[in-house]
């Protein structure tokens, strides 16, 4: 059952991945981005996550994601054009990615013994569900972080409002 | 049954293929949507890593994450929308003030 979804779930993250990759318009690419965001909320979900799946789906899928493609719109971004700057990032770029991801799955397949294998949903034990063991953890020991964070984006908030103002 | 180090590899491939993308791409949106790919694939790192060890701390990481990618994505989407009104392109190549 696991197997079935994270094959799934797994091929069609990677194909919007290269869909991504090889679309030309900026539109085809932020909406590919959206197919890759929910097939991993529904990895997290089969991981034991429910509720990093639902802020997946709200938060990067729901709330980034319109603000892309808000921007994407507002712009009226086209189609990118070859340059020559783009033809030395293929010849470099291309094998530097594909280096990159041979040597972490060499990693990660020779230190495969060391890791274990996972069942479907949460089991973090004691018969706590996953949200509560999220918040119990957030409202306690992360207190302090978690009211940092509320002020990184109140100063988001007014540095977006600032930057993006038209001059006087 | 699935392997821990599955979700791994999976991950490598999208962070990989993040990585191209930031490369190849010439249009600064793109750019920035494949960094926001990259974010993922590291979230899901976290959350696999997570539920191998029977511990939360990881997807409270993610969750954090996830908050700083918000903030990210409102400043930069800003910036974007303030060079584009003084230099009216989208293409990396002529965004080039700050190179010598």
């Amino acid at each position: 059952m696991q197997l079935a979804l994270f094959l799934i779930f797994g091929a069609l993250a990677v194909a919007g991945a290269l869909n991504l990759l090889f679309q030309r318009h900026p539109i085809n690419s932020a909406l590919s981005l959206v197919v890759v965001m929910m097939s991993l909320a529904v990895l997290y979900w089969s991981l034991g996550a429910e509720f990093l799946a639902a802020a997946q789906v709200i938060v990067y899928s729901g709330a980034i994601m319109v603000l892309f493609v808000f921007v994407i719109m507002l712009l009226n971004a086209g189609e990118e054009e070859h340059t020559n700057g783009s033809r030395a990032a293929y010849t470099v770029g291309m094998p530097g990615a594909a280096a990159i991801f041979c040597l972490l799955s060499f990693v990660f397949l020779s230190e495969g013994g060391a890791l274990k294998t996972s069942n479907i949903g949460g089991d973090l034990g004691n018969g706590v569900d996953n949200i509560a063991a999220v918040s119990a953890m957030l409202f306690t020991k992360q207190l302090l972080p978690f009211e940092v964070t509320s002020i990184l984006i109140l100063v988001a908030i007014l540095g977006a409002v600032v930057l993006a103002r038209k001059e006087q | 049954m699935v392997p821990t180090s599955y979700y791994l590899i999976l991950a490598a491939m999208l962070f990989s293929i993040g990585i191209a993308a930031f490369l190849i791409k010439r249009n600064v949106i793109t750019i920035f949507i494949s960094i926001e790919l990259m974010l993922n694939a590291v979230n899901l790192t976290f959350v696999a890593f997570a539920h191998m060890w029977h511990q939360v701390s990881g997807q409270i990481f993610v969750f954090f994450v996830m908050v700083v990618a918000a903030a990210e994505a409102a400043v930069g989407l800003a910036i974007i929308i303030s060079i584009f009104r003084t230099r009216q392109t989208l293409n990396v190549d002529e965004i080039d003030l700050m190179k010598l």
